[in-house]
């Protein structure tokens, strides 16, 4: 907590989370003063209870997706003056403040641009069994495509200065871009490392995560582009 | 038959990896349309000569190891199906990568409006 944070963003895709958000905002905004909520057209009121929480609310006026939403946050920060980092960091409340916190320093101290939050660094996380068999699927296919060795491929946490995010342009609308995200980075040639953080697999955030039918449509829009 | 089935059999199967592969690649310009379009012509034609003279058709079939026009027909709807498919995939994509762009820079504009209002209220600089 060394640093104010005053340059960097939270950078969080917003679809109909109204439950949640103004926790996540709240405990948020004590350690990130930006944060920018891309309300991806919600229709419970996700944007109005995310402005209230005091986050920058940007409007998606039809609903297109969180890997558009997420690029729509990552253009808006890039053309924020003086604007030095940003975080992407899950609607839902299963990633911690503190994660982002120390990822963003890592950047802040020059040691590197990129920060992959991984949750197979150490055993605080948890997963089920069929999640960790997809996870490591999309490991190894990240690998091949990529040719990153990430442990952990589609962890929505991610720390990048903003010179790297100059260097994303999702085209994956839908939930590909975890896969997309990762190569564009990659591209940008600038130093990247894994940060362990831990995810916390809320009954909530369970009955919203990805089950195995989406990995399938994953791979499909991977595909056939 | 035994040869002259599989020929019918490579002619689908080739048909159907063409329209696999046009799935996977990026739409080109102006060639791609020109194609379709005397592919139609040809289509069209096709179509009007095997009215006229249905014997033609099963003799095109018998010719391929089919045994009669009918199923030569069917094979061909079946790849003109997926064909279409593959094109309005493609077409789907392009429309709805338009929408994205054009809802982003909507929401990147209001942005940039509410900023240069919030700043022109209170420094009374003009908006740009």
């Amino acid at each position: 907590m060394q640093d104010s944070h005053a340059d960097d963003w939270l950078v969080i895709p917003l679809y109909n989370e109204a439950t949640v958000i103004a926790d996540v905002v709240t405990g948020a905004l004590d350690v990130f003063p930006n944060i920018v909520c891309v309300d991806d057209g919600s229709n419970d009121g996700s944007g109005e209870a995310a402005r209230r929480a005091g986050a920058t609310v940007l409007t998606h006026a039809v609903n297109l997706g969180q890997g558009a939403a997420l690029q729509t946050g990552i253009s808006f920060v890039c053309e924020q003056p003086g604007a030095r980092a940003l975080v992407t960091f899950d609607a839902d409340g299963q990633h911690q403040v503190a994660d982002a916190d120390a990822m963003v320093a890592l950047i802040a101290s020059g040691e590197t641009a990129i920060v992959f939050g991984s949750r197979f660094l150490d055993g605080r996380t948890k997963p089920g069994f069929m999640k960790r068999t997809i996870l490591t699927f999309a490991v190894w296919f990240t690998k091949q495509s990529t040719g990153m060795r990430l442990t952990d491929a589609h962890n929505g946490l991610r720390a990048m200065s903003v010179d790297a995010a100059r260097g994303v342009h999702l085209q994956q609308d839908r939930m590909a871009h975890a896969s997309e995200i990762v190569l564009q980075l990659g591209r940008t040639g600038l130093p990247w490392r894994e940060y362990p953080v831990h995810v916390l697999y809320t009954d909530y955030s369970r009955g919203k995560g990805q089950s195995m039918w989406n990995s399938v449509n994953i791979l499909v829009d991977l595909f056939f582009k | 038959m035994g040869g002259q089935a599989v020929l019918i059999q490579l002619i689908l199967v080739a048909a159907v990896a063409v329209v696999a592969v046009l799935l996977t690649r990026s739409t080109a310009g102006a060639r791609h349309q020109a194609i379709r379009r005397l592919a139609l012509m040809a289509f069209v034609v096709a179509a009007v000569l095997s009215i006229a003279f249905p014997v033609w058709l099963t003799r095109a079939a018998n010719f391929v190891g089919v045994g009669r026009g009918t199923d030569l027909l069917l094979y061909a709807l079946v790849i003109a199906f997926l064909s279409y498919i593959s094109t309005s995939h493609r077409r789907m994509n392009q429309m709805s990568r338009r929408i994205t762009l054009l809802t982003r820079e909507l929401t990147l504009s209001e942005a940039r409006d509410r900023r240069a209002g919030a700043d022109g209220g209170s420094a009374g600089t003009p908006r740009t």
